[in-house]
């Protein structure tokens, strides 16, 4: 078994290498092709009218524009695998290092979201699932469907009109309060700049959960197993304990993990409204300014937190599925 | 005149049932999947239901559990142990007096050890020890309650669903399809353990389409026919073609290997394209104008039949007719 484990491992991280490599490769592709110039990002539009032709060149040569594409990967992916993504053009500082910091925000404003969102979605895709067809189940449909076609920024906006705006509540943006030595910063401030942005993020989570969740539940409760539960004279409530819930389970947790990248994905649009100095946002940040060494150290991150999502989901479903479980244990 | 002393514990009568189903849109059409079938199983008593897939068998074992979906129309008497089988009384007896052993595997959560699904998810210790006696009554090996259901065997699998349906103690077992996938030697010792559960008193309602396994362990068969019980006869009845009452059971008996395996053309009538009458008329050689009409119920030398050459008029001569023939 710990043979199976171990070459199942190993695959998962040579594909995570493979997919790395493959991501880097197409950005460089695509910044290549951009329009986006380093040098101007560098040193700005009234620097590039300032400058000699010879100065020009001289950066030229600094930054590598002439090198052939070829070369110019593999420099960056020698250093990439030593832990140096380069030097962030806009931030001026080490991207590896712009990173960390970004990524501890995001960390806290996703894993909130997706926890909050995969709870409750799980719980009220169970309870309209259960009562397939009676109100309750219409509302919760209802509720899912709306959310799921409503765009996250949108949602984030209004938000930002209702609980900070209207009711101020909360602060408008940003991850700590303006004005504010950084030593001065409580936990209390952190979560105060936390909870709108991971609340409209776990708001537009809920609803795919849910949807999926009333779906399994539906399909569960149509299985033969239940029937016979049921002819064997168990009641709903009964069977739900006793086999529905450990059947959805098993999808819902790979959905849960690969939910990830919807979290991720909204996470740069909901980080965008509230200003919030995450993943995304810087992201977002890079592209508009030319940050070409950022770009790219946040696209291989991004993957790469995509990627262990998924990684993740399936090692728990072959711990917690018998029949991968045991069929491991036999082989 | 034993069969008078004997305790009815099943008796259904006149049970029809339909689904409604829509139709290019709105238009609603009542589906009638069971018509005007009436059996009844006594005390120590295996009665057989035989018939060929899709002629609605499973329906009845669900109807009798009160386990029909709910766009099905229910109409008929349904009573056990002498009581009308209520919606609220057959979810009392469900799983306790009443049970069902299922035609598979599939019917076992794939989630759950099969220890626990046999005691129903009780784990108190007189559970426990009541459940390991009744594997151990049936041979499954120790560390069994430990399997999945996936880890089982064909013949496992089967004697776990029985030790299942035993765990309560039931009055009645509803058995629908036992023997699929089972070889010869264990389907037989399936069919004696439905035997000696019989022999204690109790009832079993076989729903089968293996008619030699059927007359092999069963008292009484009811031969199903789309949706309908064209025949009951006792199992010695089906030593000879002549003792055999409707002309279906005549064509089945014919069909048997042993009886020149000559097999009948056409097949059963299409839920939707049902005829009126006798469904088997369209395939009858015997066929009538009377066929197409209402046919009642018969009691024929201890057995029933739903044929017009029994009907009240003509019994005597339809009896003779069928002698006739036979010289």
């Amino acid at each position: 078994m710990g043979l199976q484990i171990g070459k199942f491992i190993a695959v998962n991280v040579l594909k995570a290498v493979l997919l790395i490599i493959a991501i880097s490769i197409i950005c460089f592709i695509l910044v290549s092709a951009s329009p986006v110039d380093p040098i101007r990002a560098y040193v700005g539009e009234v620097g590039m009218a300032n400058m000699s032709q010879e100065a020009l060149q001289q950066l030229n040569d600094y930054f590598g524009v002439n090198t052939p594409f070829w070369e110019r990967y593999f420099n960056w992916f020698k250093d990439f695998i030593r832990g140096d993504m380069g030097q962030s053009l806009i931030y001026r500082q080490p991207v590896a290092d712009v990173i960390g910091v970004k990524f501890m925000n995001s960390m806290a404003l996703m894993l909130t979201a997706w926890v909050i969102s995969g709870i409750l979605g799980f719980i009220l895709g169970i309870i309209a699932g259960m009562m397939r067809g009676k109100w309750i189940d219409k509302l919760i449909k209802g509720y899912s469907l709306l959310l799921a076609s409503t765009p996250s920024f949108w949602l984030a906006l209004i938000m930002l009109m209702i609980f900070a705006v209207w009711l101020g509540w909360f602060p408008i943006g940003l991850s700590v309060p303006i004005g504010i030595d950084a030593a001065e910063v409580s936990i209390f401030d952190t979560l105060r700049h936390l909870i709108l942005p991971a609340l409209t993020l776990s708001v537009i989570g809920v609803a795919n959960i849910a949807l999926h969740t009333r779906e399994k539940v539906i399909d569960v409760m149509e299985e033969d197993y239940v029937l016979y539960a049921r002819a064997c004279g168990e009641s709903n409530t009964q069977i739900l304990k006793h086999h529905g819930l450990r059947n959805i389970l098993l999808p819902a947790i790979t959905l849960q993990f690969a939910s990830f990248s919807e979290i991720f994905g909204g996470s740069v649009l909901v980080e965008q409204v509230f200003s919030y100095p995450g993943l995304g946002n810087a992201a977002v940040t890079a592209g508009l300014n030319g940050d070409v060494p950022m770009l790219l150290g946040v696209a291989v991150i991004s993957a790469a937190l995509v990627f262990t999502g998924n990684f993740i989901a399936n090692i728990l479903y072959g711990v917690i599925d018998p029949r991968i479980r045991r069929s491991m244990l036999h082989e | 005149m034993e069969a008078n002393k004997r305790k009815e514990i099943l008796n259904i009568e006149d049970l029809f049932i339909s689904f409604n189903q829509y139709e290019k849109g709105l238009h609603r059409v009542d589906i009638n999947v069971i018509t005007n079938l009436s059996v009844n199983v006594m005390e120590r008593e295996i009665v057989a239901i035989v018939g060929s897939s899709g002629s609605g068998k499973s329906l009845l074992a669900h109807a009798v559990l009160g386990l029909l979906p709910k766009n099905a129309n229910v109409r008929g008497r349904i009573s056990f142990r002498g009581e009308l089988l209520t919606a609220k009384r057959i979810g009392e007896l469900r799983g306790k007096e009443i049970c069902l052993v299922p035609q598979s595997v599939g019917y076992l959560d794939p989630l759950m050890k099969v220890g626990i699904q046999v005691r129903h998810s009780r784990d108190d210790e007189e559970t426990k020890k009541r459940q390991q006696q009744l594997f151990d009554d049936y041979a499954l090996k120790e560390g069994t309650a430990e399997l999945y259901p996936f880890e089982l065997s064909g013949g496992m699998a089967r004697r776990v669903l029985l030790a299942s349906a035993l765990m309560e103690n039931p009055k009645l077992i509803i058995a629908d399809e036992p023997t699929p996938g089972l070889d010869l030697p264990l389907a037989k010792k399936a069919m004696a353990d439905f035997r000696d559960f019989a022999d204690k008193g109790n009832g079993v309602l076989l729903i089968t389409h293996d008619i030699e396994l059927a007359l092999e362990v069963a008292d009484r068969i009811a031969v199903f026919y789309a949706g309908t019980t064209v025949e009951e006869a006792l199992v010695s009845d089906f030593d000879r073609e002549e003792t055999l009452r409707h002309p279906y059971t005549k064509a089945l008996w014919r069909a048997f290997p042993q009886h020149g395996f000559r097999s009948l053309d056409g097949v059963q009538p299409y839920v939707k394209e049902m005829p009126s009458g006798c469904p088997f008329a369209p395939r009858c050689e015997s066929v009538e104008p009377a066929c197409s009409g209402e046919i009642p119920l018969r009691t024929v030398a201890g057995g029933t039949v739903r044929c017009v050459r029994f009907s009240d008029n003509k019994g005597e001569h339809g009896e003779k007719g069928a002698e006739e023939n036979e010289a």
